[in-house]
């Protein structure tokens, strides 16, 4: 026990080890704000609008006077959450059009790249912002949005490396020993496209997160008070010129969220080919 | 007495932490050729890449006390005057001609980059490629060098093996290199190619180049040294003419690696049995430049219960295709092949590590292939030599190369096959693991009654196991036969010639 834990630490390194501890507290805030801010993200206190960063206030007050930090940990659970809903959303639709590509009949195949190649000309924001647009604004519609706008992205990767393994001459040999189709699909195809699409899948969370606050920024996702990072961003916006701590928080946490996500994907990518 | 091109005494070389060489003495004279021969572990190329100069870059401790390269001290060079001195005065062959050539460059470019380097102008560089690429028997159309634009244009792709090989040693002559350290050769090359590529440096030789022949060959070495050199665990511990050594070793390892090498005939010759698969008509096409080539075209072959059928040929000859077909991996374009009722087959494929998924576990490997009443994982593995403990655990990525091919068998007879097919399982192993693996082979014939298919470019070794043989060329059987009578008295040409090269 302590020598695995001993050797996953060597294999975080210095900077894997503060990205998992900031992926912990960033789960803390998720799972229960209330421990890291026992205040009300809602509660306005107008005689107190426009603190700057304090000991009362860490990250400051905004128009209403409401505590940024208490809004920031509370929006955790709809920033993330989001993005994690819009990567799985992202991943389900790219896993079957992937799988149905590479190992569905050729037509198949065919129509799905089309489809894809389409949708891939047109960058990921564009065509959230198109969904978007269509559904109507709002936190699901969002999600939907980002998600689908990621699936052909994910499609591509797993279709290509789907393509690869079948190709390969263990799965050629497993045929030859007379193992059964679905057999080889448990066996070999599924653990060696799916492990690899882990990493990429991390790295997506902090991409599908930016994206979120994205639309929220442009008044599309989450609705104004609620304290989702992307929509504080908007709010803030107005008074950047007085209180840049509206602003600038929520966006560190924002970029603080998709950094850790990066690092301890690559460290996740790495262990993935190293075990290859 | 002429001043010699390479002496070196005492040399050391410390590399990540440990002591691959222990104070090697060389000497090598213009015209000479040393040959310097191991196992693999025993430090080999590693001389090779320090006479160049090259390990020092991958962070080696060199220390020597003599280190002369055609009279100049090369023991304090910096990386700049050894650059001056690689290409003009030594240069390197190496193993692996398709692996040492950029796919995208073109042969023109690719031998007179050691010119290009020197500034040597333009106009000049293509004569001189030109004269290297003759010097080194790559056909330029005859004396008017009608073709030479052609072949300066080719790419290493459109080169066979033996010609890839011959490009290197033509960039290894062009800069004027008198001494040239040439790593196996000769190694990937099948016997008749092989000939020609020692008979070429023996030809350089001859014309006054020094050359440093690093193999695990013997019969490499017996064809061109002048002296032999046996180095193990990083030091020389036989050192005389070549007859001497071939012929009264004094060290137990040299007496080792000569025991190791498969001469001879197969000790008792199995009695035929009925025929377990028989191929009939087998023709197999794969798209090529121009238009369809037929891999396979027309083989009629029958293997019989508890015989070893070897298959010799030149490489690109359709041996795996032919594996291919009889184990079913392919399907044939035209003919069948027939197997008797239940028989289990299984291949030992030629790239073993390709053939592992890389995230299992060599035992997680074994207990998938196993069928029937198959032993454990671990007593397979006892049975291939290989000890559980060491392995079981671990990819196959993290194994050496004969324990890959030792896993790769090992996995075949999990299965309890009834035939076992085996493309070029020995090729890429050295002397000493390749005895191993023929002993094993020859051990699961006898108590087993296992039918072997045995795939070769290497005419020694399917001498030593086979029953019968069949000699593949263009992807027709030119001969077959019982083994002793083919290499006996071969009666096409081309068995003749592979004869000739391969046991001459």
């Amino acid at each position: 026990m302590a020598a695995d834990a001993a050797r996953i630490l060597r294999r975080l390194g210095p900077g894997g080890v503060v990205a998992a501890l900031g992926l912990a507290a960033i789960l803390l805030a998720v799972v229960a704000p209330g421990v890291l801010a026992p205040g009300d993200p809602l509660a306005i206190a107008p005689t107190e609008a426009f603190s700057p960063p304090s000991w009362a206030h860490p990250f400051g007050t905004d128009e209403s006077g409401r505590d940024l930090f208490t809004r920031v940990v509370h929006g955790a659970a709809a920033s993330a959450g989001i993005g994690l809903a819009a990567t799985g959303i992202g991943i389900g639709a790219g896993l079957v059009l992937g799988f149905a590509g590479a190992l569905g009949p050729r037509w198949l195949d065919a129509a799905i790249a089309r489809v894809v190649e389409v949708l891939f000309a047109l960058p990921t924001l564009v065509m959230a912002l198109l969904l978007v647009a269509v559904i109507g604004p709002g936190t699901q519609a969002s999600v939907i949005a980002i998600g689908a706008a990621t699936a052909p992205g994910y499609a591509r990767i797993l279709r290509a490396r789907v393509r690869g393994v079948v190709r390969s001459d263990y799965v050629a040999y497993a045929r030859h020993e007379g193992v059964g189709p679905v057999a080889v699909f448990a066996r070999h195809i599924a653990p060696n496209t799916l492990w690899p699409l882990v990493a990429t899948a991390t790295l997506g969370v902090g991409q599908a997160i930016v994206w979120v606050s994205a639309l929220s920024f442009l008044g599309l996702g989450a609705l104004p008070p609620s304290p989702e990072w992307g929509a504080m961003l908007n709010a803030g916006r107005v008074y950047i010129g007085t209180a840049w701590w509206m602003t600038v928080l929520p966006g560190l946490a924002i970029v603080a969220t998709a950094t850790v996500l990066t690092v301890l994907g690559r460290r996740a990518s790495g262990a993935g080919s190293a075990g290859s | 007495m002429t001043t010699p091109l390479l002496s070196v005494r005492g040399l050391r070389v410390r590399l990540g932490g440990a002591d691959v060489l222990r104070g090697v003495d060389l000497e090598v004279a213009p015209g000479e050729c040393l040959a310097v021969v191991g196992e693999s572990g025993a430090g080999k190329s590693v001389l090779a890449r320090t006479l160049l100069g090259l390990t020092r870059r991958d962070g080696a401790g060199v220390a020597a006390d003599v280190f002369d390269i055609a009279g100049r001290d090369a023991r304090r060079l910096p990386e700049r005057a050894w650059r001056a001195l690689r290409g003009a005065d030594v240069s390197l062959v190496l193993q692996d001609a398709l692996q040492s050539l950029d796919p995208l460059r073109t042969i023109g470019a690719e031998v007179g980059e050691t010119l290009a380097v020197r500034g040597v102008p333009r106009a000049e560089r293509r004569s001189r490629v030109l004269d290297a690429l003759d010097a080194a028997g790559l056909p330029l159309g005859g004396p008017a060098r009608v073709e030479a634009d052609a072949r300066l244009r080719q790419r290493p792709a459109q080169l066979s093996g033996g010609m890839r090989q011959r490009a290197l040693i033509a960039s290894a002559v062009v800069g004027g290199a008198r001494l040239i350290v040439a790593d196996e050769p000769t190694t990937a090359l099948d016997a008749t190619t092989a000939v020609r590529v020692l008979g070429l440096l023996g030809r350089l030789r001859d014309e006054g180049t020094g050359l440093v022949l690093i193999t695990h060959d013997l019969s490499a070495v017996a064809r061109v040294a002048d002296r032999i050199a046996v180095i193990d665990g990083g030091r020389i511990v036989e050192h005389g003419s070549a007859e001497q050594v071939l012929h009264a070793p004094a060290h137990p390892v040299t007496r080792a690696l000569l025991a190791a090498a498969p001469t001879g005939p197969k000790p008792t010759a199995a009695a035929p049995g009925e025929p377990v698969i028989e191929a009939t008509g087998l023709v197999r096409r794969y798209p090529g430049p121009s238009g369809a080539f037929a891999a396979v075209d027309g083989v009629d072959v029958s293997v019989r219960r508890g015989e070893v059928l070897g298959v010799v040929g030149e490489s690109g000859s359709g041996k795996t295709t032919l594996a291919r077909l009889l184990t079913g991996l392919e399907r044939p374009d035209a003919g069948e092949v027939h197997r008797a009722e239940g028989a289990r087959m299984r291949l030992v494929p030629q790239d073993p590590l390709g053939s592992f998924d890389p995230r299992h576990t060599v035992e997680r490997i074994l207990r998938l292939a196993r069928r029937g009443a198959a032993p454990s994982p671990a007593a397979l593995l006892e049975r291939v030599g290989l000890d559980p403990a060491a392995v079981l655990r671990r990819r196959p990525a993290s194994l050496s190369g004969g324990q890959r091919q030792r896993v790769a068998i090992a996995r075949a007879l999990a299965a309890d096959p009834d035939v076992l097919v085996c493309d070029e399982p020995v090729s890429a192993l050295d002397v000493t693991t390749q005895s191993g693996i023929l002993d094993l082979l020859l051990d699961l014939q006898r108590t087993e009654g296992l039918t072997i298919v045995f795939i070769s470019h290497d005419l020694a070794v399917v001498r030593r196991v086979s029953d019968r043989v069949a000699v593949m060329r263009h992807g027709v059987v030119v001969e077959e036969g019982g083994t002793e009578s083919v290499f006996g008295d071969p009666q096409h040409a081309f068995t003749r010639d592979l004869v000739a090269a391969a046991l001459g």
